[in-house]
C-alpha cells in the first residue's frame, strides 16, 4: 500500500529497489553508500522475501555476483562509494557489453567536497566510457521512483544502467511517498546466451550493437519524464541544472527562475534539447556537481559557439560541493549580510576514539620504529587512517584500498626497510590479499599490522568478511607460521607488542602482525543487546 | 510556516535525537521536511552539523543558505559560533555552555561566553546539570530541545507529542523523565529570552 515515509536519499533507492521486486544488494561499505545496504538487510519486507543483503568483500566481486544474478533473471542491485567504482570497473564495463537479463542497477554515491574520501572523481565518466545509461535523481522522491523506473528501462534494453548521486543526496531525509511492493522476478536463462561470453568475436558484435543501442538512450534522454525544459522570460543566460544542482537553483527563486532552465536527471545528455535551450539563450550556465562533465561535453553540441560558463570557466567554484550559496555568483546575484565568522573557532577534526585498540597499536608502532634511523609506515583506508594526525603522526602515506601492503613491497624492493604496512582487517580482505601474495612469493623484507577490530569500522561496524579466519589465511597465502603473530593492543600488554613488532622487523621477510581487539563502538553496541 | 534549523555539536553527542523528534513533529504537523546529516570520517569526535528545513511549502534545497537560518541549536558552545554566517541577522541561537574539549588549541571559554553574550538574540544553558537537577543526566539533548521549543514554529504540545511517540517503547518512566527534562529546558529559554 501505499504510504509516506521520512527516507534519506540512500534508504529511497533501498526501499525503491525493495518495491521493484529486487532479489538482491550486492555491496562493500561505503560513505555516502552505506546506508542503501543496511537499509535492506533492515526491512522487514526483504528479510520476508530473502533477498540477499550480506556484504560482499569489495566492489568488484559485489558487481560479479549482480551480475550473475542479472544472469538468472532476478533484479540486482550493486552500491558503492564512488572510489569503489574504480575497483569494480573491470566487471562494470564489461557489464555494459554482455548486457543483461533482470534488471540491475549499479549506484555510485560520489562525494564532492571530500567529506570522507580521498578524491572527488565523478562517476558519470564511468557511465559515459561504459556507453550506459545514467540517471540521477535530483530528489529523495526521484530516487525513489527513478529506481523502479531504472529497473524497468535496464530489462527493457537488457542493458546496466548507472544511477549517480552525491553525499547530500545520499545522508539528506525527506518525506518520500512510497507504492506497493511488486513481486520478484522468476528465474529465467538468458535468450541470448552467447552475448555473455565475450570473446573478441563476440565483443566486436556487441560493441556494435551497444554503440546502436546509444542512439535509443539518447533518443529517450530527449524525452525522459526527468529531464524538463521550462522556458523563461530572461534570455540572457539557459541554465542547465543536473540532479541536486537543480534544487540549489530553485532556492534562490523562490517565486520561479526567470531564466530557462534544462533540469537534466537522465542521461546521455539529450544534445537536441540543449539545442533548444541553447538557440534561445544568449548563453549557457551549468551547475553540476562534482566535475565539469556536461560543461565539457556541451561544448561540442551546440552548432554556433555561445559562451558557456561553469566550473571550468571559474563562473562556478573549480572544486567542492555545489551549495545555494557558491552558485551565486554565476547568476548574477549579490552577497547578502551575514554574521562574520567567529575569529575565536578553530577546527576541530576526527580523531580516533578513546580506547579504541588502533591507538594502541600505534602507540607500541612509535615506541619500536624510534629504535630505527628511517622508518616508513605504509598506511590504508579506514578508521586507523587518523593515524596521520597528531598524537601519532604515525603514517607516511594513504592512497587506496589494499596500498599499504604493495606500498610496502615495492619500497622494499627499491631498498627501504623497515617498511612497514597498517591495514585493517576489512581492507585487507577486501584489497591486500593479492598483494600479500605478491610479498610472499618474493619473501619481500616487509612488516604488516593487520589492525584487526573485527569489523568494518569507518563506515559504522559492519560485518569483516575474513573475520576469524585471518591467521589461516595469511598462512595460506604463505606467510610462515611463526611469522603470523597474534597480539591483544592494550596498554597493559604494551611491552609483548613492543617485543613482537621489533622480532618481526628484523625478520627479513615478510611477517605478519595482528593486533587484535573488537571496535569499541561495536562492542558497546553488542554489550547493550540482550 | 517555514523554519531553518542548523544543529551542531560533536560527533557522538547526538545532535540527530533533536533533530529526529523535531522531524517526528513536523512530519505530524503535515509540514515539508528535509533533513541533511553528516555520516562517516567526521562522526570520530570531529564538529558535526545537521541543516533541518521545515515548511508548509515544498522545500528545494537540502542546505540552507547563508544567512538563513531561523535558528542554531548546539550542544557545544564553540561548535555554536561556528556557524554563525548561516544565522539571520535577527535569528536564534540556542547552545549548551559545556565545551566539549577534545582538541589541544580549544580557546579559553570565558571568550566563547562573551562572543555567545554579544550576540542580540541567544540562549546559553548548561544543559547537563539542569537535566541531572530535573530528570537525568541522559536527557541533556532533550533539556536542549526544550530551550529551542519556543523558537521553532511548532506549538510545544506537538513536540510533546513526538517525544512521547519516540520514547513510548522504552516505557512511561523514560517517557515521563524525558518530558520533565523538555519543560525544565523551556521554562528556562522563556526565563532567559523573556518571551
Amino acid at each position: 500500500m501505499s504510504e509516506k515515509r521520512l527516507l534519506l536519499g540512500d534508504e529511497a533507492i533501498a526501499l525503491g529497489a525493495i518495491n521493484a521486486g529486487l532479489s538482491g544488494v550486492y555491496a562493500y561499505p561505503g560513505t555516502p553508500s552505506t546506508e542503501i545496504t543496511e537499509f535492506i538487510q533492515n526491512s522487514p519486507l526483504a528479510i520476508e522475501r530473502n533477498i540477499h543483503s550480506r556484504w560482499s568483500t569489495n566492489e568488484k566481486t559485489a558487481m560479479e555476483e549482480a551480475l550473475g544474478m542479472s544472469y538468472m533473471g532476478k533484479r540486482a542491485l550493486v552500491c558503492m562509494k564512488h572510489v569503489g567504482m574504480n575497483v569494480a570497473a573491470d566487471a562494470f564495463v564489461n557489464s555494459a557489453m554482455t548486457g543483461t537479463n533482470g534488471g540491475l542497477i549499479v549506484v555510485a554515491a560520489d562525494d564532492p567536497s571530500m567529506h570522507s574520501s580521498q578524491n572527488e572523481q565523478d562517476s558519470r565518466f564511468y557511465g559515459k566510457f561504459a556507453m550506459m545509461p545514467i540517471f540521477e535523481p535530483s530528489s529523495q522522491q526521484e530516487a525513489y521512483d527513478m529506481t523502479a523506473y531504472a529497473f524497468d528501462y535496464s530489462e527493457r534494453y537488457k542493458t546496466p544502467v548507472l544511477m549517480r548521486m552525491v553525499t547530500r543526496m545520499a545522508h539528506s531525509r525527506a518525506v518520500v511517498k512510497t507504492d506497493e511492493a511488486r513481486e520478484q522476478n522468476s528465474i529465467s536463462y538468458p535468450t541470448n546466451p552467447n552475448d555473455w561470453v565475450l570473446m573478441p568475436a563476440v565483443a566486436r558484435r556487441r560493441n556494435r550493437e551497444l554503440i546502436k543501442l546509444n542512439e535509443q538512450f539518447l533518443a529517450d534522454a530527449e524525452c525522459s519524464p526527468f529531464n524538463k525544459l521550462t522556458l523563461g522570460a530572461d534570455k540572457t543566460v539557459g541554465i542547465i541544472a543536473c540532479g541536486i544542482a537543480y534544487n540549489y537553483l530553485m532556492e534562490l527563486y523562490p517565486e520561479g527562475c526567470p531564466f530557462s532552465v534544462l533540469k537534466l536527471s537522465q542521461y546521455p545528455i539529450p544534445a537536441s534539447t540543449v539545442r533548444i535551450l541553447a538557440s534561445k539563450c544568449d548563453s549557457l550556465l551549468v551547475l553540476e556537481d562534482g566535475q565539469p562533465f556536461v560543461e565539457e561535453a556541451i561544448r561540442g553540441i551546440l552548432p554556433t559557439p555561445i559562451p558557456v560558463k561553469g566550473r571550468l570557466s571559474g563562473d562556478v567554484p573549480r572544486t567542492g560541493e555545489l551549495n545555494p550559496d557558491n552558485i551565486m555568483p554565476a547568476l548574477g546575484i549579490t552577497d547578502k549580510e551575514v554574521f562574520d565568522p567567529c575569529p575565536l573557532v578553530v577546527p576541530r577534526p576526527p580523531a580516533l576514539c578513546q580506547g579504541c585498540g588502533h591507538r594502541d597499536m600505534y602507540s607500541a608502532l612509535n615506541e619500536v620504529l624510534k629504535e630505527y634511523k628511517s622508518a616508513r609506515v605504509f598506511s590504508d583506508i579506514g578508521c586507523y587512517t587518523l593515524g596521520f594526525l597528531p598524537p601519532y603522526r604515525a603514517i607516511h602515506s594513504v592512497v587506496d584500498m589494499g596500498a599499504s601492503i604493495t606500498m610496502a613491497k615495492g619500497a622494499s624492493d627499491a631498498g627501504q626497510h623497515p617498511s612497514v604496512a597498517v591495514i585493517g582487517d576489512s581492507t585487507f580482505t577486501h584489497s591486500g590479499m593479492t598483494g600479500l601474495l605478491d610479498a610472499v612469493n618474493e619473501n619481500s623484507d616487509i612488516t604488516i599490522l593487520i589492525s584487526d577490530n573485527l569489523t568494518t569500522g569507518m563506515t559504522g561496524g559492519q560485518d569483516s568478511a575474513g573475520t576469524g579466519r585471518l591467521e589461516s589465511i595469511c598462512i595460506g597465502l604463505g606467510v610462515a607460521k611463526e611469522h603470523v603473530r597474534v597480539v591483544v593492543p592494550l596498554p597493559k600488554n604494551m611491552d609483548e607488542m613492543k617485543e613482537i613488532i621489533r622480532q618481526e622487523i628484523n625478520h627479513r621477510g615478510v611477517s605478519v602482525i595482528i593486533p587484535r581487539r573488537e571496535c569499541i563502538q561495536t562492542a558497546r553496541r553488542h554489550s547493550k543487546k540482550p | 510556516m517555514n523554519t531553518d534549523i542548523i544543529l551542531s555539536g560533536v560527533g557522538g553527542q547526538g545532535i540527530l535525537s533533536i533533530a529526529t523528534i523535531i522531524g517526528s513533529a513536523a512530519i505530524s504537523e503535515g509540514l515539508y521536511i528535509k533533513q541533511a546529516e553528516v555520516h562517516g570520517m567526521s562522526q570520530r569526535g570531529g564538529d558535526v552539523q545537521s541543516n533541518l528545513r521545515i515548511s508548509s511549502s515544498p522545500i528545494n534545497s537540502d542546505l540552507i543558505p547563508l544567512g538563513k537560518a531561523d535558528i542554531i541549536i548546539s550542544l557545544e558552545p564553540m561548535e555554536a559560533l561556528r556557524y554563525l554566517p548561516y544565522l539571520r541577522k535577527d535569528g536564534w541561537l540556542i547552545t549548551n555552555t559545556t565545551p566539549f574539549v577534545n582538541i589541544p588549541d580549544y580557546p579559553e571559554t570565558d571568550k566563547i561566553m562573551e562572543a555567545l553574550k554579544a550576540l542580540p538574540h541567544q540562549v546559553s544553558l548548561d544543559v547537563d546539570s539542569i537535566a541531572r537537577e530535573a530528570a537525568s543526566p541522559r536527557a541533556a539533548n532533550i533539556v536542549l530541545l526544550g530551550a529551542a521549543a519556543p523558537f521553532l514554529g511548532i506549538a510545544e504540545d506537538k513536540i510533546e507529542k513526538a517525544i512521547r511517540d519516540i520514547f513510548s517503547r522504552k516505557g512511561e518512566q523514560v517517557v515521563n523523565m524525558n518530558l520533565t527534562a523538555f519543560r525544565a529546558g523551556l521554562e528556562f529559554a522563556k526565563k532567559q529570552a523573556e518571551i
